[in-house]
């Protein structure tokens, strides 16, 4: 552990039920979903956790399906970790934690089919639409995990589509009023193990401290759709099944954020 | 000719409505927005810090470096594909030159301030917006300056001369456009940026630059204004 002092500090305060900021250990800090942020977009959310800031908008195209999809809509997630959000962060080609943001986020919003693709064909083998998630962070000051893939879902339900012609030709000046067909609304929430505590929504400081992190992936009816360990540390299985306790019923809380 | 006047019916010296606020981004050492009609500039400093490989870091002055880029959502139209482009790359160093001349690098050698421009929307005129909010945010982080850099770009569309063309009227495509983007420091009225493509007269330029110039005179004390209301709440809460 490269911050021994830190770790201890952290630990200390939260076995008094402590933390830096005076929440509870599964509180989330204020949230704030701000949809139609960006108007070139075909969908845009800002999502705010306290002084954390994460930006996301969906462009749409129409691109040949892919050869084993033949029927299907196409579905794309990127995250820039901007050297602007954080000290820490360098500009060049996406690193292993922006990498791993964007495979989560892209899981929990296919695998639980949230975004119907199969709706998305316009000529079974020649033509869909391709649904481009991009998740750019403005401040971190932790858990970029949770507000990237709030701040996703949040574009995507933003969405309007487009004006496309006969001949497939899309004109972005001209939004329907349609939106992307939607069935549910996954959520991720991260549930951090430092010492023998369970927090969420972590501070930076927190991250530096932690053991190991889950993050969890559930749908409206908390079917759970999907997972990512994270950290070098163990989880137990009644650990993981706090975790999973945790993350459902956080989920619920965060999606009434948006989906009013 | 058939442009008589503006697609949002501005005059032709007319800015679009500005916002400026400095301090948006808490991580970073200096930072600010800028928004001029539909484009949105945000701006991030970070140091002066440590300059690694060594071999760039110069003992006589510090390096300024500045990273210009869109988001992939904000253009309309296709998406922007994230990373460095030829055009991205030429903008953040026209932006860099813009910025060099008002900042004091020999106050701190071997060290680098790094400016980091993203945006989240556009519509013309975003290395200007850029360096108004670069500016800001450099002066929101405390880098020593000789003076804030203004921008905005001008230029003509059919045979008017005007300031701060948005997209529409920078695509114009029933006569001759001429967009020029220019930054100036206002207290030494200097220019730092200038480009041009289009075809336009010496008369015009000339034309063009005066009344660019009164523009960011306008902008400066946008720019000022933002700083001051930052600073002033700031002696409030303590």
């Amino acid at each position: 552990m490269l911050n021994k002092e830190l770790r201890r500090h952290v630990l200390k305060a939260l076995q008094q039920g402590l933390r830096y900021d005076s929440r509870g250990l599964t509180d989330y800090r204020d949230i704030t979903v701000e949809l139609g942020i960006s108007k070139n977009a075909e969908g845009s959310a800002r999502v705010k956790f306290g002084e954390t800031e994460v930006l996301a908008g969906v462009k749409l195209a129409v691109e040949k399906p892919y050869p084993d999809r033949p029927n299907d809509g196409m579905l794309m997630v990127n995250t820039e970790l901007t050297p602007l959000s954080s000290p820490d962060f360098e500009a060049g080609p996406p690193g292993d934690d922006a990498i791993e943001i964007a495979r989560v986020v892209d899981r929990g919003i296919r695998e639980s089919k949230a975004i119907d693709l199969s709706k998305l064909n316009l000529i079974p083998g020649e033509k869909s639409w391709s649904v481009m998630i991009d998740i750019v962070s403005v401040n971190d000051a932790g858990n970029l995990m949770d507000a990237a893939a709030l701040a996703a879902m949040s574009a995507v339900f933003n969405t309007k589509m487009p004006t496309i012609s006969d001949k497939y030709v899309i004109d972005y000046k001209k939004q329907t009023k349609k939106g992307l067909p939607l069935s549910d609304f996954p959520i991720a929430i991260t549930v951090l193990k430092i010492g023998d505590k369970l927090i969420v929504d972590p501070l930076i400081e927190e991250r530096e401290a932690l053991d190991a992190r889950l993050t969890i992936t559930t749908m409206e009816d908390g079917t759970v759709c999907a997972m990512q360990k994270g950290g070098e540390g163990q989880l137990s299985i009644e650990e993981i099944g706090e975790m999973l306790d945790i993350a459902q019923r956080k989920a619920k809380e965060l999606r009434s954020k948006v989906k009013k | 000719m058939t442009f008589n006047k503006r697609p949002d019916g501005r005059a032709f010296d007319e800015l679009r409505p500005i916002e400026a606020k400095a301090g948006v981004i808490p991580r970073a050492d200096g930072s600010a927005y800028f928004k001029q009609g539909n484009t949105i500039a945000l701006a991030a400093v970070y140091g002066p810090r440590d300059l690694y490989p060594k071999f760039l870091q110069d003992p006589t002055k510090g390096v300024l470096r500045v990273r210009y880029n869109m988001m992939p959502f904000s253009g309309s139209g296709d998406r922007v594909k994230p990373g460095a482009s030829r055009r991205s790359r030429e903008i953040s160093f026209v932006t860099e030159r813009a910025l060099l001349s008002a900042v004091n690098l020999e106050e701190f050698p071997n060290t680098v301030v790094d400016v980091f421009i993203e945006l989240p929307q556009t519509d013309a005129g975003t290395r200007c917006a850029g360096i108004c909010a670069a500016s800001i945010a450099l002066a929101d982080a405390g880098i020593s300056m000789k003076d804030m850099v203004s921008a905005v770009s001008c230029g003509k569309v059919e045979d008017k001369v005007l300031v701060d063309l948005n997209y529409d009227e920078e695509s114009h495509e029933e006569g001759p456009v001429a967009d020029m983007p220019i930054a100036f420091l206002p207290r030494s009225g200097k220019a730092t940026l200038l480009q041009m493509d289009g075809m336009i007269s010496k008369e015009e330029i000339i034309k063009a630059l005066e009344m660019g110039k009164e523009a960011c005179l306008k902008i400066y004390e946008i720019q000022k204004k933002a700083l001051k209301e930052k600073f002033l709440k700031g002696e409030q809460n303590a």
